[in-house]
Protein backbone atom coordinates (compact mmCIF):
# COMPACT_ATOMS: atom_id res chain seq x y z
CA UNK A 1 0.00 0.00 0.00
CA UNK A 2 1.43 3.36 -0.94
CA UNK A 3 1.43 6.36 1.37
CA UNK A 4 -0.36 9.36 -0.10
CA UNK A 5 2.17 12.02 -0.95
CA UNK A 6 -0.20 14.95 -1.31
CA UNK A 7 -2.82 16.34 1.04
CA UNK A 8 -6.51 15.82 0.19
CA UNK A 9 -8.30 18.44 -1.91
CA UNK A 10 -10.89 20.16 0.27
CA UNK A 11 -13.96 21.99 -1.03
CA UNK A 12 -14.49 25.38 0.63
CA UNK A 13 -17.69 27.44 0.50
CA UNK A 14 -17.07 31.17 0.45
CA UNK A 15 -19.63 33.71 1.79
CA UNK A 16 -20.72 36.63 -0.39
CA UNK A 17 -18.73 39.11 1.65
CA UNK A 18 -15.43 37.32 0.88
CA UNK A 19 -16.06 36.55 -2.79
CA UNK A 20 -14.23 39.67 -3.98
CA UNK A 21 -11.10 37.70 -2.99
CA UNK A 22 -12.02 34.55 -4.93
CA UNK A 23 -12.95 36.10 -8.30
CA UNK A 24 -16.61 35.75 -7.22
CA UNK A 25 -16.26 31.96 -6.92
CA UNK A 26 -18.75 30.51 -4.42
CA UNK A 27 -16.87 27.25 -4.00
CA UNK A 28 -13.11 26.91 -4.22
CA UNK A 29 -10.71 24.08 -3.50
CA UNK A 30 -7.30 23.67 -1.91
CA UNK A 31 -5.14 20.82 -0.61
CA UNK A 32 -4.50 20.59 3.11
CA UNK A 33 -4.26 18.21 6.06
CA UNK A 34 -5.59 20.67 8.59
CA UNK A 35 -7.41 23.98 8.74
CA UNK A 36 -4.27 26.08 9.23
CA UNK A 37 -2.75 24.55 6.10
CA UNK A 38 -6.01 25.07 4.24
CA UNK A 39 -6.13 28.79 5.01
CA UNK A 40 -2.47 29.15 4.01
CA UNK A 41 -3.14 27.31 0.74
CA UNK A 42 -6.21 29.46 0.05
CA UNK A 43 -4.26 32.61 0.76
CA UNK A 44 -1.56 31.70 -1.73
CA UNK A 45 -4.23 31.27 -4.41
CA UNK A 46 -6.43 34.18 -3.32
CA UNK A 47 -4.15 36.82 -1.91
CA UNK A 48 -5.61 38.74 1.03
CA UNK A 49 -8.22 36.11 1.96
CA UNK A 50 -6.11 34.75 4.82
CA UNK A 51 -5.95 38.13 6.47
CA UNK A 52 -9.75 38.40 6.41
CA UNK A 53 -9.99 35.06 8.26
CA UNK A 54 -7.13 35.32 10.74
CA UNK A 55 -5.79 37.84 13.18
CA UNK A 56 -2.61 37.10 15.15
CA UNK A 57 -2.81 33.57 13.77
CA UNK A 58 -6.24 32.95 15.32
CA UNK A 59 -9.69 32.96 13.74
CA UNK A 60 -11.20 36.42 13.68
CA UNK A 61 -14.01 36.95 16.18
CA UNK A 62 -16.71 37.43 13.54
CA UNK A 63 -15.61 34.53 11.32
CA UNK A 64 -17.04 31.04 11.79
CA UNK A 65 -15.62 28.05 9.94
CA UNK A 66 -17.30 24.66 9.84
CA UNK A 67 -15.94 21.27 8.78
CA UNK A 68 -18.90 19.16 7.64
CA UNK A 69 -21.22 21.54 9.54
CA UNK A 70 -19.29 21.38 12.82
CA UNK A 71 -17.70 24.55 14.25
CA UNK A 72 -13.90 24.24 14.09
CA UNK A 73 -13.46 26.20 17.31
CA UNK A 74 -14.57 23.04 19.14
CA UNK A 75 -12.37 20.76 16.99
CA UNK A 76 -8.96 22.31 17.64
CA UNK A 77 -9.44 25.47 15.52
CA UNK A 78 -6.51 25.77 13.07
CA UNK A 79 -5.23 22.34 14.10
CA UNK A 80 -8.55 20.67 13.14
CA UNK A 81 -7.68 17.82 10.78
CA UNK A 82 -9.07 17.44 7.28
CA UNK A 83 -9.58 14.30 5.27
CA UNK A 84 -10.63 13.53 1.73
CA UNK A 85 -14.29 14.33 1.16
CA UNK A 86 -14.55 16.92 3.94
CA UNK A 87 -16.42 20.08 3.12
CA UNK A 88 -15.50 23.41 4.71
CA UNK A 89 -17.89 26.36 5.03
CA UNK A 90 -16.84 29.88 5.98
CA UNK A 91 -19.55 32.21 7.33
CA UNK A 92 -19.63 35.58 9.05
CA UNK A 93 -21.06 35.42 12.59
CA UNK A 94 -24.76 36.29 12.67
CA UNK A 95 -27.28 36.01 15.45
CA UNK A 96 -29.70 33.16 14.93
CA UNK A 97 -32.16 30.73 16.40
CA UNK A 98 -35.46 30.70 18.22
CA UNK A 99 -35.41 34.26 19.52
CA UNK B 1 -49.87 20.58 40.95
CA UNK B 2 -51.42 21.84 37.75
CA UNK B 3 -53.48 24.71 39.22
CA UNK B 4 -51.98 28.19 38.87
CA UNK B 5 -52.97 31.63 40.13
CA UNK B 6 -52.51 33.21 36.69
CA UNK B 7 -51.23 32.54 33.19
CA UNK B 8 -47.81 33.92 34.09
CA UNK B 9 -47.59 31.59 37.09
CA UNK B 10 -47.88 28.60 34.77
CA UNK B 11 -44.46 29.31 33.26
CA UNK B 12 -42.06 26.40 32.88
CA UNK B 13 -42.21 22.85 34.29
CA UNK B 14 -42.71 21.71 30.73
CA UNK B 15 -42.90 17.99 30.01
CA UNK B 16 -39.87 15.97 28.94
CA UNK B 17 -41.14 13.49 26.40
CA UNK B 18 -39.35 10.34 25.24
CA UNK B 19 -38.98 9.56 21.55
CA UNK B 20 -39.16 5.76 21.53
CA UNK B 21 -39.44 5.46 17.75
CA UNK B 22 -36.97 8.14 16.68
CA UNK B 23 -34.27 7.08 19.16
CA UNK B 24 -31.80 4.88 17.24
CA UNK B 25 -31.48 1.17 18.05
CA UNK B 26 -28.35 0.25 19.95
CA UNK B 27 -26.02 -2.54 18.81
CA UNK B 28 -26.86 -5.93 20.34
CA UNK B 29 -25.79 -6.08 23.98
CA UNK B 30 -25.00 -2.36 24.14
CA UNK B 31 -26.79 0.19 26.36
CA UNK B 32 -29.71 2.25 25.07
CA UNK B 33 -29.39 5.62 23.37
CA UNK B 34 -32.50 7.63 24.15
CA UNK B 35 -33.77 10.99 22.91
CA UNK B 36 -35.91 13.23 25.12
CA UNK B 37 -37.83 16.31 23.94
CA UNK B 38 -38.28 19.23 26.36
CA UNK B 39 -41.63 20.63 25.22
CA UNK B 40 -41.16 24.38 25.53
CA UNK B 41 -44.23 25.04 23.39
CA UNK B 42 -46.23 24.30 26.56
CA UNK B 43 -45.28 27.68 28.03
CA UNK B 44 -47.84 30.52 28.39
CA UNK B 45 -47.36 31.99 24.88
CA UNK B 46 -46.02 28.80 23.35
CA UNK B 47 -42.25 29.15 23.33
CA UNK B 48 -39.13 28.85 25.46
CA UNK B 49 -38.83 32.64 25.27
CA UNK B 50 -41.49 33.07 27.94
CA UNK B 51 -38.76 32.15 30.44
CA UNK B 52 -36.42 34.84 29.09
CA UNK B 53 -39.08 37.53 28.79
CA UNK B 54 -40.51 37.05 32.24
CA UNK B 55 -37.09 36.90 33.89
CA UNK B 56 -35.96 40.10 32.15
CA UNK B 57 -39.12 41.98 33.08
CA UNK B 58 -39.07 40.72 36.69
CA UNK B 59 -35.45 41.80 36.98
CA UNK B 60 -36.09 45.24 35.47
CA UNK B 61 -39.01 45.77 37.87
CA UNK B 62 -36.92 44.67 40.85
CA UNK B 63 -34.04 46.98 39.97
CA UNK B 64 -36.42 49.88 39.30
CA UNK B 65 -35.60 50.23 35.60
CA UNK B 66 -39.15 49.38 34.63
CA UNK B 67 -41.88 51.60 36.04
CA UNK B 68 -45.66 51.44 35.45
CA UNK B 69 -46.62 52.57 31.96
CA UNK B 70 -43.04 52.35 30.64
CA UNK B 71 -42.17 51.47 27.06
CA UNK B 72 -40.01 48.41 26.42
CA UNK B 73 -37.83 48.17 23.30
CA UNK B 74 -36.47 44.83 22.08
CA UNK B 75 -34.82 43.35 18.96
CA UNK B 76 -36.48 40.01 18.23
CA UNK B 77 -37.15 37.64 15.37
CA UNK B 78 -40.48 36.87 16.98
CA UNK B 79 -40.73 34.60 19.99
CA UNK B 80 -39.18 36.90 22.58
CA UNK B 81 -41.33 39.71 21.24
CA UNK B 82 -44.45 37.57 21.55
CA UNK B 83 -43.57 36.63 25.14
CA UNK B 84 -42.80 40.24 26.07
CA UNK B 85 -46.01 41.40 24.37
CA UNK B 86 -48.15 39.13 26.52
CA UNK B 87 -46.44 40.13 29.78
CA UNK B 88 -46.46 43.81 28.78
CA UNK B 89 -50.19 43.58 28.06
CA UNK B 90 -50.95 41.93 31.39
CA UNK B 91 -48.70 44.23 33.44
CA UNK B 92 -49.47 47.48 31.65
CA UNK B 93 -46.34 48.28 29.64
CA UNK B 94 -45.95 49.32 26.02
CA UNK B 95 -43.76 47.22 23.74
CA UNK B 96 -41.86 48.15 20.59
CA UNK B 97 -40.21 45.27 18.74
CA UNK B 98 -37.48 45.64 16.16
CA UNK B 99 -37.94 42.62 13.90
CA UNK B 100 -36.27 41.62 10.60
CA UNK B 101 -38.69 42.04 7.69
CA UNK B 102 -38.05 38.45 6.52
CA UNK B 103 -39.92 36.61 9.26
CA UNK B 104 -43.20 34.70 8.99
CA UNK B 105 -46.48 36.66 8.80
CA UNK B 106 -47.85 34.88 11.86
CA UNK B 107 -45.25 36.54 14.07
CA UNK B 108 -46.43 39.99 13.06
CA UNK B 109 -50.06 38.99 13.53
CA UNK B 110 -49.47 37.62 17.02
CA UNK B 111 -47.35 40.59 18.12
CA UNK B 112 -50.02 43.02 16.99
CA UNK B 113 -52.71 40.93 18.66
CA UNK B 114 -51.09 41.62 22.05
CA UNK B 115 -50.66 45.28 21.20
CA UNK B 116 -46.97 45.44 20.33
CA UNK B 117 -45.69 47.95 17.79
CA UNK B 118 -43.24 46.67 15.21
CA UNK B 119 -40.33 48.45 13.56
CA UNK B 120 -38.95 46.35 10.71
CA UNK B 121 -35.22 46.07 10.08
CA UNK B 122 -33.76 45.13 6.67
CA UNK B 123 -33.65 41.45 5.66
CA UNK B 124 -29.95 41.54 4.79
CA UNK B 125 -27.98 40.91 7.94
CA UNK B 126 -30.96 39.23 9.64
CA UNK B 127 -30.99 39.53 13.42
CA UNK B 128 -27.66 41.38 13.37
CA UNK B 129 -29.46 44.25 11.68
CA UNK B 130 -32.37 44.10 14.15
CA UNK B 131 -29.88 44.36 17.00
CA UNK B 132 -28.04 47.24 15.35
CA UNK B 133 -31.25 49.16 14.60
CA UNK B 134 -32.60 48.55 18.13
CA UNK B 135 -29.37 49.81 19.70
CA UNK B 136 -29.59 52.95 17.57
CA UNK B 137 -33.23 53.56 18.53
CA UNK B 138 -32.38 52.93 22.17
CA UNK B 139 -29.71 55.63 22.10
CA UNK B 140 -32.18 58.06 20.55
CA UNK B 141 -34.87 57.18 23.12
CA UNK B 142 -33.14 56.71 26.45
CA UNK B 143 -36.49 56.83 28.26
CA UNK B 144 -37.44 53.49 26.70
CA UNK B 145 -36.36 50.41 28.62
CA UNK B 146 -33.99 48.34 26.51
CA UNK B 147 -34.07 44.83 28.00
CA UNK B 148 -31.74 43.45 25.30
CA UNK B 149 -31.96 39.66 25.48
CA UNK B 150 -28.52 39.17 23.84
CA UNK B 151 -26.68 40.83 26.70
CA UNK B 152 -29.09 40.64 29.65
CA UNK B 153 -27.79 38.24 32.35
CA UNK B 154 -31.41 37.67 33.45
CA UNK B 155 -31.85 35.69 30.20
CA UNK B 156 -29.05 33.26 31.07
CA UNK B 157 -30.16 33.17 34.69
CA UNK B 158 -33.71 32.17 33.68
CA UNK B 159 -32.34 28.98 32.15
CA UNK B 160 -29.85 28.42 34.96
CA UNK B 161 -32.70 28.66 37.48
CA UNK B 162 -35.44 26.83 35.58
CA UNK B 163 -34.68 25.02 32.29
CA UNK B 164 -31.50 23.34 33.55
CA UNK B 165 -32.90 22.19 36.91
CA UNK B 166 -36.09 20.90 35.24
CA UNK B 167 -34.12 18.76 32.78
CA UNK B 168 -31.92 17.41 35.57
CA UNK B 169 -34.86 16.67 37.84
CA UNK B 170 -36.70 14.74 35.13
CA UNK B 171 -33.60 13.05 33.70
CA UNK B 172 -30.77 12.75 36.26
CA UNK B 173 -28.97 10.42 33.83
CA UNK B 174 -28.79 13.08 31.10
CA UNK B 175 -25.53 12.78 29.14
CA UNK B 176 -26.14 15.39 26.41
CA UNK B 177 -28.12 18.63 26.32
CA UNK B 178 -28.87 20.01 22.86
CA UNK B 179 -30.38 23.45 22.23
CA UNK B 180 -30.48 26.20 19.63
CA UNK B 181 -27.96 29.00 19.55
CA UNK B 182 -29.51 32.45 19.22
CA UNK B 183 -29.05 34.79 22.13
CA UNK B 184 -27.19 31.79 23.59
CA UNK B 185 -29.16 32.21 26.86
CA UNK B 186 -30.58 28.66 26.91
CA UNK B 187 -27.24 26.96 26.37
CA UNK B 188 -25.31 29.28 28.66
CA UNK B 189 -27.78 29.03 31.56
CA UNK B 190 -29.02 25.44 31.37
CA UNK B 191 -25.58 24.30 30.18
CA UNK B 192 -23.83 25.86 33.16
CA UNK B 193 -26.31 24.32 35.59
CA UNK B 194 -26.07 20.85 34.07
CA UNK B 195 -22.26 21.01 33.89
CA UNK B 196 -22.18 21.83 37.61
CA UNK B 197 -24.28 18.74 38.28
CA UNK B 198 -22.26 16.52 35.93
CA UNK B 199 -18.86 17.75 34.71
CA UNK B 200 -18.90 15.13 31.95
CA UNK B 201 -22.14 16.25 30.34
CA UNK B 202 -21.91 17.35 26.69
CA UNK B 203 -23.52 20.71 25.90
CA UNK B 204 -24.34 20.78 22.20
CA UNK B 205 -25.25 23.90 20.21
CA UNK B 206 -27.33 23.79 17.02
CA UNK B 207 -27.06 27.00 15.05
CA UNK B 208 -29.40 27.68 12.14
CA UNK B 209 -27.72 28.20 8.78
CA UNK B 210 -29.79 30.57 6.72
CA UNK B 211 -29.84 31.51 3.06
CA UNK B 212 -27.21 33.85 1.68
CA UNK B 213 -29.19 37.05 2.18
CA UNK B 214 -28.91 36.77 5.96
CA UNK B 215 -25.11 36.65 5.72
CA UNK B 216 -25.08 39.63 3.36
CA UNK B 217 -23.43 41.94 5.87
CA UNK B 218 -22.09 45.33 4.86
CA UNK B 219 -18.68 44.30 6.15
CA UNK B 220 -17.19 41.66 8.39
CA UNK B 221 -17.17 44.02 11.34
CA UNK B 222 -20.98 43.95 11.17
CA UNK B 223 -20.73 40.35 12.42
CA UNK B 224 -22.18 39.69 15.82
CA UNK B 225 -21.52 37.45 18.81
CA UNK B 226 -24.03 37.91 21.66
CA UNK B 227 -22.54 39.40 24.80
CA UNK B 228 -23.93 36.45 26.79
CA UNK B 229 -21.93 33.89 24.80
CA UNK B 230 -19.23 31.97 26.66
CA UNK B 231 -17.66 29.30 24.44
CA UNK B 232 -16.29 27.40 27.46
CA UNK B 233 -19.83 26.18 28.29
CA UNK B 234 -20.19 24.48 24.89
CA UNK B 235 -18.76 21.09 23.96
CA UNK B 236 -19.62 21.04 20.25
CA UNK B 237 -21.43 23.36 17.89
CA UNK B 238 -23.21 22.43 14.66
CA UNK B 239 -24.52 24.57 11.84
CA UNK B 240 -27.77 23.17 10.39
CA UNK B 241 -29.31 24.32 7.14
CA UNK B 242 -32.98 24.70 6.22
CA UNK B 243 -33.11 21.42 4.27
CA UNK B 244 -31.97 19.27 7.22
CA UNK B 245 -34.14 21.27 9.65
CA UNK B 246 -37.27 20.83 7.56
CA UNK B 247 -36.55 17.12 7.02
CA UNK B 248 -36.19 16.57 10.76
CA UNK B 249 -39.20 18.63 11.81
CA UNK B 250 -41.31 16.54 9.42
CA UNK B 251 -39.75 13.34 10.72
CA UNK B 252 -40.65 14.39 14.28
CA UNK B 253 -44.23 14.91 13.12
CA UNK B 254 -44.43 11.69 11.10
CA UNK B 255 -42.71 9.33 13.53
CA UNK B 256 -43.54 10.70 16.98
CA UNK B 257 -46.55 12.91 16.27
CA UNK B 258 -44.88 16.04 17.63
CA UNK B 259 -45.72 19.27 15.76
CA UNK B 260 -42.72 21.55 16.28
CA UNK B 261 -41.40 24.78 14.82
CA UNK B 262 -38.62 24.80 12.26
CA UNK B 263 -35.74 25.68 14.61
CA UNK B 264 -36.51 22.49 16.54
CA UNK B 265 -35.67 20.59 13.34
CA UNK B 266 -32.15 22.03 13.45
CA UNK B 267 -31.78 21.01 17.09
CA UNK B 268 -33.15 17.51 16.44
CA UNK B 269 -30.75 17.11 13.52
CA UNK B 270 -27.79 17.75 15.81
CA UNK B 271 -29.28 15.49 18.50
CA UNK B 272 -29.74 12.62 16.04
CA UNK B 273 -26.17 13.04 14.80
CA UNK B 274 -24.92 12.72 18.37
CA UNK B 275 -27.22 9.74 18.97
CA UNK B 276 -25.78 7.94 15.95
CA UNK B 277 -22.22 8.57 17.17
CA UNK B 278 -23.15 7.06 20.54
CA UNK B 279 -24.68 3.98 18.89
CA UNK B 280 -21.60 3.54 16.68
CA UNK B 281 -19.34 3.83 19.74
CA UNK B 282 -21.52 1.36 21.65
CA UNK B 283 -22.11 3.77 24.54
CA UNK B 284 -25.41 4.55 26.22
CA UNK B 285 -26.80 8.08 26.20
CA UNK B 286 -29.73 10.14 27.43
CA UNK B 287 -29.93 13.06 25.05
CA UNK B 288 -32.28 15.89 26.05
CA UNK B 289 -33.09 18.49 23.43
CA UNK B 290 -35.24 21.60 23.31
CA UNK B 291 -38.48 21.89 21.36
CA UNK B 292 -38.46 25.70 21.13
CA UNK B 293 -42.03 26.16 19.95
CA UNK B 294 -44.81 24.43 18.02
CA UNK B 295 -45.33 24.71 14.28
CA UNK B 296 -48.36 27.00 14.24
CA UNK B 297 -46.37 30.16 13.52
CA UNK B 298 -44.76 28.57 10.46
CA UNK B 299 -47.79 27.09 8.70
CA UNK B 300 -47.76 29.91 6.17
CA UNK B 301 -44.33 28.79 4.94
CA UNK B 302 -45.93 25.57 3.68
CA UNK B 303 -43.07 23.42 4.92
CA UNK B 304 -45.30 20.87 6.62
CA UNK B 305 -46.92 19.85 3.33
CA UNK B 306 -45.99 16.51 1.81
CA UNK B 307 -44.54 18.09 -1.33
CA UNK B 308 -42.97 21.02 0.47
CA UNK B 309 -39.53 22.23 -0.41
CA UNK B 310 -37.17 23.85 2.07
CA UNK B 311 -36.21 26.35 -0.64
CA UNK B 312 -39.28 28.38 0.37
CA UNK B 313 -37.26 29.31 3.46
CA UNK B 314 -34.42 30.78 1.45
CA UNK B 315 -33.93 34.34 2.61
CA UNK B 316 -36.26 33.89 5.61
CA UNK B 317 -35.29 33.93 9.25
CA UNK B 318 -36.91 30.60 10.02
CA UNK B 319 -35.43 30.04 13.48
Amino acid sequence: MSTPVSAPAIEVRIPTILRPYTNSEKVVSAEANNLGELIAALNSKYVGLGERLLENNELRRFINIYINDEDVRFMGSLAATLKAGDSVTILPAVAGGCK
Amino acid sequence: MTRYESLEASLGHTPLIGLPKLSPKSQPGKPAVRLWAKMEDRNPTGSIKDRTAMAMIDDAEKTGRLKPGATILEPTSGNTGISLAMVAKVRGYNLICVMPENTSIERTQILEMWGAKIIYSPAAGGSNEAVRVAKEISEQNPEWVFLYQYGNPANTLAHYNTTGPEVFEDLPTVTHFVAGLGTTGTLMGAGKFLREKNPNIAIIAAEPRYGEVVYGLRNLDAGFVPELYDASIITRRFSVGAEDSVRRVRELLEVEGIFAGISTGAILHAALGIAKECVDAGVGADIAFIVCDAGWKYLSTGIYGKDSDSEVLDGQLWA
